[in-house]
């Protein structure tokens, strides 16, 4: 198998200067990631599920250890990479799906979705056409393409975001709890999606409130709960 | 605390701005210390800061208006090598009139408020070297198009339109010669909100359609937030804080940053 990611002795706590105290969010955390491997993270709330993710996706920085991505361009410590290769990562190999749509005002559900693509390079009527395949899967009505999601449910809101995060194919998907607020139908397209993804090569890192809606999809668990950080290996489950 | 981030690895293209070591006192009382910025072709850096912070002095040195006692700054352009500090006012001129676009806060700094609205646009142009009447008018409607300025009001001057037009007006201004750098010091501020809304969407359109690279700097979180990959944080003539705009606001280090993040509405 190909490595995508190496975490080795990732700690992340948060200074708190107005209440003059620290907050320990995780420690010496060390596991690694495959192409087309799912990992699910495991923990009681306030275990450090989504700051992990975030510390990997660099909207955290964390106080020591590594975070060996492989790259197209060779391997980077997402830790410490510069901020214009995160960025750039971001446009092109690092995803991040959050329960939460990013909605800019003035700017309709499908420019929204397409955007990713376009900032790629992918050219605008084709990245269009591509947006409105995938607000289709995830079950937005055609007569809200063109309409901005700021006045959305959350519900339809969480849609656009998923037709936005999962659009382009990347080498590393992060994943914070996307099921959150979807019905049926579009949680159905998401595991879909999702396992298209897996089967393309993409490696994998998520928090499910209920891990049951990815049960099929999920190759190890890692348990984020102090003392049992290490991985197990879940052979009852169908990889 | 946090570990020392490292240099670009991934991205090899030069940075477009490289400003370095800058310091400004005015009297006993310094405007700027040490200052560094970079900033890569296609970004849009933020700078945030209360006022007195020293980050409009900045803008205003990229913009050659005003040089500091010590420091360096340069862009790489064709044809332009060495300290920018270093050039004559002629120089200075020629190179904001052609390859730095700025939009100002108080629209009287940057319009003539009782000339026809493309005139103003055409100005720049004609700094430039641009004679042909009809050239002139063509591109000045079309960077004012650009700025999703209403063409029935070409001919009105600034000083009839309200506050976001007039902001248009300057942004057009700024475009026409399609600057490789765009300067944004506090461009909404005192606008109302809905209006704020479009004049950010407005600029956020242009710097994706024509990858300018720009500096805004603002006092308002929410203005940086909806423009800029990348923030710094001044206070007091100094850069306490930089980094990608989602960690600046989400997991800010410096006790002043995140005073500054806790403080937003």
């Amino acid at each position: 198998m190909t490595c995508v990611l190496e975490i080795s002795g990732l700690t992340k706590g948060f200074m708190m200067h107005h209440l003059g105290s620290f907050l320990q969010a995780f420690e010496d955390i060390s596991f690694s990631v495959e192409a087309g491997e799912f990992l699910l993270l495991k923990g009681a709330n306030g275990a450090g599920k989504s700051t992990l993710l975030r510390a990997l996706y660099r909207s955290y920085l964390v106080q020591s250890g590594k975070i060996r991505f492989h790259s197209e361009h060779g391997v980077i410590d997402l830790a410490v990479a510069a901020d214009v290769d995160i960025a750039h990562l971001r446009r092109t190999e690092i995803g991040f799906v959050t329960q939460f749509l990013v909605a800019r005002p003035r700017v309709s559900a499908e420019a929204v979705v397409a955007e990713p693509l376009r900032l790629s390079g992918v050219e605008g009527v084709a990245a269009l056409k591509q947006a409105r395949y995938w607000l289709e899967a995830f079950g937005v009505k055609p007569e809200l393409w063109k309409a901005y999601p700021t006045t959305f449910s959350g519900g339809e809101q969480q849609k656009v975001n998923l037709a936005r995060a999962l659009i382009r194919p990347q080498k590393l998907l992060l994943l914070d709890e996307p099921t959150a607020s979807l019905d049926a139908n579009a949680r159905a397209a998401l595991l879909s999606r999702l396992a298209d993804l897996k089967s393309g090569g993409t490696a994998m890192i998520g928090v499910f409130h209920h891990p049951g809606d990815v049960e099929k999809l999920i190759d190890r668990v890692i348990n984020l709960t102090p003392s049992v950080t290490t991985a197990e290996e879940r052979e009852d489950v169908a990889v | 605390m946090s570990m020392v981030i490292d240099a670009p690895r991934i991205v090899t293209t030069k940075p477009l701005l490289v400003v370095r070591g800058v310091s400004k006192t005015y009297g006993k009382v310094v405007a700027l210390h040490d200052v560094a910025v970079t900033a890569y072709p296609g970004e849009v850096l933020g700078i945030v800061g209360e006022s007195g912070s020293g980050k409009s002095t900045l803008l205003r040195m990229m913009n050659l208006e005003e040089t500091p006692e010590f420091g360096s700054y340069t862009l790489d352009l064709p044809d332009l090598r060495g300290n920018l500090f270093n050039l004559d006012r002629f120089a200075r001129r020629m190179l904001c009139a052609t390859r730095i676009g700025i939009v100002y806060q108080n629209p009287h700094l940057g319009l003539l408020m009782t000339h026809s609205s493309s005139g103003n646009v055409a100005e720049r142009l004609l700094i430039a070297g641009e004679r042909s009447f009809a050239t002139l008018r063509a591109k000045a409607t079309d960077a004012l198009d650009a700025s999703e300025f209403p063409l029935d009001r070409l001919d009105a001057p600034p000083i009839e339109l309200s506050g976001g037009m007039q902001q248009r007006v300057q942004l057009a201004k700024a475009i026409a010669l399609e600057p490789a750098l765009l300067l944004l010091d506090e461009p909404t501020t005192g606008l109302d909100v809905s209006v704020q809304a479009l004049v950010l969407d407005t600029l956020k359109r242009l710097q994706q359609g024509r990858q300018i690279t720009m500096v805004v700097v603002s006092h308002d979180l929410g203005v940086i937030r909806t423009l800029a990959d990348r923030v710094m944080v001044m206070r007091s003539g100094r850069v306490v804080e930089e980094g990608l705009v989602d960690q600046i606001f989400q997991d800010p280090q410096h006790a002043y940053t995140q005073q500054l993040v806790h403080a937003k509405l």
